[in-house]
């Protein structure tokens, strides 16, 4: 295991470590108020950021952060909306997204090496500066998904009632938008744009087979974020495939492993009174 | 007025660019249960949540305990429930967790949870009559036992109003006796109550007054029961009578004690 001590797996197990406590624990509100691939969305529009950051020069995650932001508050008021054209005009921004992304990253030469970077993730080559935005970031979220949890909560389990209750609705509602798209920016130098929802989703599906409170749920999902994330870079190398892949086929795992002991475990009981 | 809780006053609303109410005037005095009664379609729930604010306004005014609604800032006086088929969503929560969330009216951000929102969350559940499944997932509870935790979650911030959206509808048996009983309490305690019926069933001997919609139109008001099924309803069913006659207590508005 002396590989472990090598400079760059140390960054990587770092950021492993702080992604796989943010992603979850945003993922969290995404799946109780079942938009569980608003994270997919919010990721194929980083990608233009993404592109848009090497175009101009300046720092890729910078703009992702910018652009994602945008997309996602895009995104949340065609949800608050309702309409029926909604999901069309997801569509819309979605594949926008993803094209516009590709097709920046392919004027610039040598742009398609960057493209898989970003894409499926290079978690072994996260730099230390990298490492600095990765972990404001994640504080920032951490702050937002737990100092926020009650009213979040609230709205995401019931929006005409937090708004009876008086609470800023929209501006929660933006507020878990824009969380959502930092979360994302900082995942993708993980797992990749295309995988990023993944990491958001699957260790919250994983941990509410097991668990009977929203508060209980989210802290297993992040230790399961936790878990998977430092667990595929520390297994990837032996194994010599790529990390990014292998966090979300771990998560899979311990998902399949966690609603098998849930029907192993769960009698059926009949609540009274 | 200073004693009326709600006061609707020619109010209009256009849904999907369909007039739903037409000019209707509501009010709910402090101490009051007021029942809104009509078929599906009436415009009863929209009324509500035009109340409340969910529904925009095409005309007319809601002033709540004397306030105009866009200037109405003091919404922990009022406890929602709103019509819904299940207290769950995409997580798990548990009945203590969904009834918290009544408590965040005019919160700050910072303020802590503390013995007094838990002493609440008690007491709300010990009305409903569900403190022993406070730690239950909600998802496990029957469709009854959900309503109940969302009138406890309406009920933890303490409110002077009560409005409820068909709180009966789809409740088993047990449930509607708990949900009879949880209003009785309230309303000795002094709150005021305005909510959707199907039919007044066991709520009967608690109400003060029924307000009766047909078509976004109030038909009937008055602190009787309004006669079964009206005779000059376009929708009328001119039925024969039962073989053994109309007895009063086969009224589904029940019998006033």
């Amino acid at each position: 295991m002396s590989y472990l001590t090598l400079p760059f797996i140390e960054k990587a197990l770092l950021a492993a470590l702080l992604v796989g406590l943010a992603a979850p624990a945003v993922g969290t509100y995404l799946v109780q108020r079942r938009l569980a691939l608003m994270g997919d969305g919010i990721g194929h529009v980083a990608l233009t950021g993404v592109a848009m950051g090497f175009l101009l020069g300046t720092s890729p995650v910078l703009t992702a952060v910018i652009v994602a932001s945008l997309g996602a508050v895009a995104i949340e008021l065609v949800r608050a909306r309702g309409r029926a054209s909604g999901d069309v005009a997801l569509a819309m921004l979605f594949y926008g997204g993803l094209a516009g992304g590709v097709l920046l990253i392919s004027l610039e030469p040598g742009g398609n090496t960057n493209l898989l970077t970003y894409l499926f993730g290079s978690i072994l080559t996260v730099s230390g500066q990298d490492l600095v935005t990765i972990g404001v970031l994640t504080v920032g979220v951490l702050v937002v998904a737990i100092g926020l949890r009650r009213q979040l909560f609230a709205v995401c389990q019931d929006e005409e009632f937090a708004r009876v209750s008086g609470l800023p609705v929209q501006l929660l509602n933006i507020v878990l938008a824009v969380t959502a798209a930092l979360t994302v920016t900082v995942a993708m130098r993980v797992v990749g744009l295309l995988l990023v929802s993944a990491l958001l989703v699957v260790p919250v599906a994983a941990a509410q087979q097991l668990t009977r409170g929203f508060a209980a749920t989210m802290a297993l999902a992040m230790v399961i974020g936790v878990v998977v994330s430092v667990g595929g870079v520390v297994a990837s190398h032996p194994l010599n495939v790529g990390p990014g892949a292998l966090i979300v086929v771990l998560a899979i795992v311990v998902f399949g492993f966690a609603s098998l002991a849930s029907t192993l475990l769960t009698r059926p009981t009949r609540v009274s009174p | 007025m200073i004693d009326r809780v709600v006061d609707v006053k020619a109010v209009s609303a256009d849904l999907g660019g369909r007039r739903i109410l037409h000019e209707v005037d509501l009010q709910v005095t402090t101490g009051e249960v007021v029942t809104l009664l009509g078929a599906n379609g009436s415009g009863k729930s929209t009324l509500v949540r035009g109340v409340v604010g969910l529904v925009p306004l095409s005309g007319g005014t809601v002033e709540l305990f004397g306030t105009p609604l866009p200037r109405f800032r003091e919404w922990g006086r009022i406890g929602y429930v709103p019509q819904r088929v299940t207290a769950a969503s995409g997580v798990p929560a548990t009945v203590r967790e969904v009834v918290a969330a009544g408590r965040l009216s005019g919160r700050g951000v910072l303020a802590r949870f503390g013995a007094a929102d838990r002493t609440a969350v008690d007491d709300a559940l010990d009305v409903v009559g569900l403190r022993p499944l406070g730690r239950t997932g909600v998802a496990k509870l029957s469709g009854g036992q959900q309503q109940r935790v969302l009138i406890a979650r309406a009920l933890a911030g303490r409110p002077d109003l009560l409005i409820l959206d068909e709180p009966m509808s789809g409740v088993d048996a047990d449930s509607q006796l708990a949900i009879a009983a949880a209003l009785e309490q309230m309303v000795a305690g002094g709150t005021s109550v305005l909510l959707v019926l199907h039919e007044l069933g066991q709520l009967a001997a608690l109400i003060d007054r029924s307000v009766v919609l047909g078509d976004g139109r109030v038909t009937y008001t008055g602190s009787e029961p309004p006669a079964p099924g009206d005779h000059r309803d376009a929708d009328h069913d001119f039925l024969p009578p039962p073989a053994g006659g109309f007895g009063l207590s086969s009224s589904p508005f029940g019998v006033r004690q």
